[in-house]
């Protein structure tokens, strides 16, 4: 075999795991075009504005990054259980539990420094937004319910308490025609990051999402719950803590969804309110779904479903289309990614034949299979 | 020939040089920007800001772009920035109140040249910067009126009130109207159903329903998109009250009259005070004597006796002597709110945290 | 509470149960229909809300609901194929295609239903069983649509039709063991399209009566998580469309709590009565549910209960 057929098997082998997307992007792009031609909109035109929205400029970008920061955490709400089996959708309760929880703290606690009073409230929101979708993990062990209707139910209940404590108890009595918790004093508020306009959620929520890669990939546990997540009762004949793995699933995902609520509370509003429940949870859920739950293709993801909907104004403005445009966009990109999966069995056939046409190219690291 | 097309064409243009401001004509148009939360043609707040931006539009000179379901968060914050720095937009309106803090001033310290006129918000004068302005209406006045027209017209002597939250803003509105229907018959009771946020389409027609089980056979509201809410009472034959914008096309039976925004007089106020080049108008309010409210026509069923009541009392605000807060007046609760002898003007700000109901209110806040 | 404010919350209640319910009737009928055949569709959420906007823009134009209805329905058809085709492939998890696909229903709703926001459409009438009532109250309460009555019919039929008709029975068969089914002859994968098509068509419908009668109005705002509730509704009713009824009665009344006590003076904490619906989810599913086991009458190829 020639050294040039054996590249570019090499290189056919390494890119199979990215054809499906590819494909879905592709698929995406038609749909979308198609749905708007036949309307007689501009379709050419709108593909344009929404990569000129989205990466067009510094003030795109600034835009885009700014979307994608809370969807980061939200992500790693639905990817963390889904490493062990589960399909978590309550990322919007974790998020309004742990943003109520970071407002709330510094007045219940004297004033410390900043530096001792912002990791307690992220701690605080960590913890709340943990409990909250550890409880659907709990459910779902020990009551046998489905974890999917269960955290979302949760989630509308959070939500339902979220706006019940805000506007009663826990209301600042100054914030009249706008119900929020007392306002965050100046100095536990987060700053952007310096010569940008993002605040430090986006770097807390990159970091995050690497730590969450590396704790998937090269930790006992991570690797633990891969095997929880694959086949349980293996899981659970090899001797694994699979209720444990489980419920450690949960909260961390979220902890992260709690702790994109206290980057929102202190670095966008400054006090807790109704303004704090924008979707966030849902996006996170396809950004997770378009990064077959892998935290490192999270960070890419966030990135691109955040400059789509950063591109929706500029698609308002100058073409008239309607603010649900990138919401089409968006259930279409969905669809296609899930839909052309279907091709990566098919591919793994392929990539198995063309492994053992050349069996002396070093094979590279084949990646988990996701979920 | 074409010589003298031109020298036509240049003499007309120096004449109509001559006749406008100078930098009006050298300057390109002004770029209004318009921001909605919700969209456009709610029947309700939304479609009323922009019905009024539509005729913004013909003024000359302007360029209005429009943006709508921008939600309360960096959303806004963006959009705004956008408008200013892709569409070169100098003057721009927020419409929802949620806007203000933070959105709006962080932009408006961003920006100094450019102008943000938020509706609703509170400037306060050391506390907010010069480039922003709040205005807002006191609708309150023509929810008196509507009150009045509703206390003469209904037979159970109970009326209904759903609103969305118990915001200052809204309890003056529910206290407003009450005040008037009580101004007929002091007899008569406001039962207020809050649906908890500004657009619930089933629990708005669930509320209008559970109110109208109880007996009351007037219906107002204040949330986002009154439609809903006209059409179940219109359907179940019972009267209403409109508010943001006129319903009358929704109940041609029912509809007594309405409680409107008119948003073109504040906007026309501020556009105009750009184009012209004059100080920001940071603190801008008006009433019905203003023109910046005004009362939908009266519906077919509205009795001559009621008109007569309800104009003569706008006859009184629109001459300025009407006072809608004046004491004594106790909440429901019991307490005395506004003692004896004390009369709260409109402008008044401890007007603006309002937390009480009137008695003769059923609901608490 | 004063003995005639305990009736008027009854009352409401009742009434509530019947037109806060009937959305929720449909939409569990048609997951039931679906579930019965192994296949879980949470698309149903955007699918009703497709419905709501097809049915409103077609009684629009053409000036009958009825015919909006028919309309909401093929449209749901339509939707409810294509979750039926995409998740037949291999390798595709039902359950994150149906969330997949809310996202794209309610995306493709909003967009193409911006024009229909203002206008009046033709409503679905009402049938009045309660002119013998002297009671204004329950008089409004037995206006009843006609639409409820049909779902109650549906349930009756779909009762005896999956216990006691062919189909019904190559239905279950295909959902609770495909190898058997397979092995009998029976081409699994278009009974389940068969069934999440169906399934569609009654979630579109139950949208359509949002939109067309109660509250009767399209905007963006309509659904509240009623088709994603009725998933949990039919797990509750263990895949029996005759408790389906019961359940969304009972969810209809849980929907209409809210409002109801308010208008008898209770009026603190309303966003908790108002979230009384997924609470009663909850604590139903928690009750009934067990972790050993699968759940009883579970159709076995269920990804749901596994």
């Amino acid at each position: 075999m020639t050294p040039t057929r054996r590249l570019a098997i090499r290189l056919g082998i390494s890119a199979t795991p990215l054809l499906p997307t590819l494909c879905a992007l592709s698929g995406t792009l038609l749909l979308f075009v198609l749905f708007l031609a036949l309307q007689g909109r501009p379709a050419g035109e709108a593909c344009s504005l929404i990569f000129e929205g989205a990466f067009g400029s510094s003030f795109a970008w600034q835009n885009t990054l700014q979307r994608a920061a809370p969807l980061l955490l939200t992500a790693l709400c639905v990817a963390l259980p889904a490493r062990v089996g589960l399909i978590v959708i309550g990322g919007e309760g974790a998020l309004a539990m742990g943003g109520l929880a970071a407002a709330v703290l510094p007045s219940w606690l004297p004033p410390w420094s900043p530096w001792l009073m912002l990791p307690a409230m992220a701690a605080a929101a960590m913890i709340a937004g943990g409990v909250w979708i550890a409880l659907c993990g709990a459910l779902r062990q020990w009551r046998g319910v489905n974890e999917t209707i269960s955290s979302l139910l949760l989630s509308y209940l959070a939500i339902a308490i979220f706006k019940h404590l805000v506007e009663g108890p826990l209301r600042d009595p100054a914030s009249l025609n706008k119900p929020s918790t007392l306002p965050l004093p100046d100095a536990y508020l987060i700053n952007p990051l310096p010569g940008m306009e993002v605040h430090w959620g986006l770097v807390w929520g990159g970091l995050a999402c690497l730590a969450a890669w590396v704790f998937l990939r090269h930790s006992v546990s991570g690797f633990a719950m891969a095997i929880v997540g694959g086949n349980v009762r293996t899981a659970r004949l090899v001797g694994l803590p699979v209720n444990r793995l489980l419920l450690l699933a949960c909260a961390m995902g979220g902890a992260a969804a709690g702790l994109a609520g206290m980057f929102e509370v202190a670095a966008v509003h400054g006090s807790a309110n109704s303004a704090l429940l924008a979707g966030y949870g849902f996006s996170g859920i396809l950004v997770a779904f378009a990064a077959r739950q892998n935290p490192l293709a999270i960070i890419v993801c966030a990135i691109v479903i955040g400059g789509v909907e950063a591109s929706g104004s500029l698609l308002q403005r100058r073409l008239d289309l309607p603010d649900a445009t990138t919401l089409v966009l968006q259930g279409l990109l969905f669809c296609n990614l899930l839909a052309w999966e279907a091709i990566s069995g098919r591919l793994a056939a392929l990539k198995l034949r063309w492994q053992e046409t050349t069996p002396n190219t070093a094979l590279p690291a084949s990646e988990a299979s996701h979920v | 020939m074409t010589h003298r097309r031109d020298f036509l064409k240049l003499t007309g243009a120096a004449a109509l040089g001559a006749a406008l401001p100078l930098d009006l004509l050298a300057a390109t148009p002004l770029t209004v920007g318009f921001i909605y939360v919700g969209a456009r043609d709610d029947f309700g707040y939304n479609q009323s800001h922009a019905q009024a931006a539509a005729m913004i539009k013909k003024m000359p000179g302007i360029k209005v772009i429009e943006e709508e379901k921008v939600p309360e968060t960096v959303a806004v914050q963006k959009t705004m920035e956008a408008m200013i720095m892709q569409d070169g937009a100098s003057l721009i309106f927020p419409t929802s109140f949620g806007y203000f803090d933070p959105h709006v001033l962080k932009i408006a310290e961003k920006y100094p040249k450019v102008r943000l006129a938020h509706c609703g918000g509170l400037w306060t004068q050391g506390k907010h910067p010069l480039n922003v302005g709040s205005f807002f209406g006191y609708i309150e006045e023509c929810e008196y009126l509507s009150g009045i027209v509703a206390g003469h017209m209904s037979k159970s002597k109970k009326l209904a009130f759903i609103a969305a939250k118990p915001i200052p803003q809204v309890l003056r509105n529910i206290n407003a109207f009450t005040l008037g229907a009580q101004s007929v018959n002091p007899a008569i009771t406001t039962h207020v159903i809050f649906t908890g946020d500004w657009s619930l389409p089933v629990k708005e027609a669930e509320a209008a329903n559970s109110l109208i089980d109880q007996g009351c056979d007037v219906i107002t509201c204040h949330v986002d998109g009154p439609k809903v809410i006209v059409e179940t009472a219109e359907k179940r034959g019972i009267m209403t009250c409109g508010y943001h914008a006129s319903q009358a096309a929704l109940a041609p039976k029912g509809y007594l009259t309405g409680a409107e925004w008119n948003w073109v007089t504040p906007y026309t106020e501020i556009v105009k005070a750009t184009l012209e080049g004059k100080p920001m108008i940071n603190f801008l309010r008006g009433g019905l004597k203003d023109n910046f409210v005004k009362m939908s026509p009266y519906g077919a069923v509205v009795s001559a006796a009621a008109k007569k009541k309800a104009e003569d009392i706008k006859a009184q605000m629109l001459a300025g002597k009407f006072q809608i807060f004046s004491g004594p007046i106790k909440d429901n609760k019991g307490a005395v709110v506004i003692p004896a002898g004390t009369t709260l003007v409109q402008t008044d700000v401890t007007l603006e945290k309002m937390n009480y109901l009137v008695a003769g209110v059923v609901g608490q806040v | 509470m004063s003995e005639s404010e305990f009736i008027t919350l009854l009352l409401a209640l009742f009434a509530g149960a019947i037109r806060v319910g009937t959305p929720f009737l449909f939409v569990s009928l048609g997951e039931c229909i679906t579930e019965k055949g192994g296949r879980v569709n949470l698309g149903l959420e955007g699918i009703l809300v497709c419905g709501a906007m097809t049915g409103y823009a077609v009684s629009y134009f053409s000036g009958s609901a009825w015919l909006g209805v028919l309309a909401a329905g093929c449209s749901g058809l339509l939707l409810g194929t294509l979750h039926g085709l995409v998740c037949s492939l291999p390798r595709v998890n039902d359950i994150a295609f149906g969330i997949a696909l809310m996202l794209l229903g309610t995306g493709l709703a909003f967009f193409l239903g911006k024009p229909f926001i203002q206008p009046q459409a033709a409503m679905l009438p009402s049938i009045n069983l309660g002119g013998w009532s002297s009671n204004l109250q329950l008089q409004h309460a037995l206006q009843i649509n006609a639409l409820f009555l049909l779902g109650v019919v549906l349930a009756l039929l779909l009762q005896w039709g999956m216990a006691g008709t062919r189909w019904g029975l190559a239905l279950r068969l295909v959902g609770d063991h495909a190898e058997t089914a397979r092995a009998l002859g029976y081409r699994v994968n278009t009974i389940r399209i068969a069934a999440t098509a169906c399934g569609g068509f009654l979630a579109a419908v139950g949208g359509a009566y949002l939109s067309l009668y109660y509250p009767g109005s399209w905007n963006e705002g309509l659904s509240s998580g009623q088709g994603l509730m009725a998933v949990a509704l039919v797990i509750f009713a263990r895949w029996q469309p005759l408790r389906c009824l019961g359940a969304a009665l009972l969810f209809g009344a849980a929907g209409a709590l809210g409002p109801a006590l308010q208008a008898v003076g209770i009026t603190s904490g309303y966003y908790l009565f108002n979230a009384a619906p997924y609470a009663l989810t909850l604590l139903i599913m928690i009750l009934t549910c067990r972790p050993d086991r699968t759940l009883g009458n579970a159709p076995g190829e269920l990804s749901l209960t596994r």
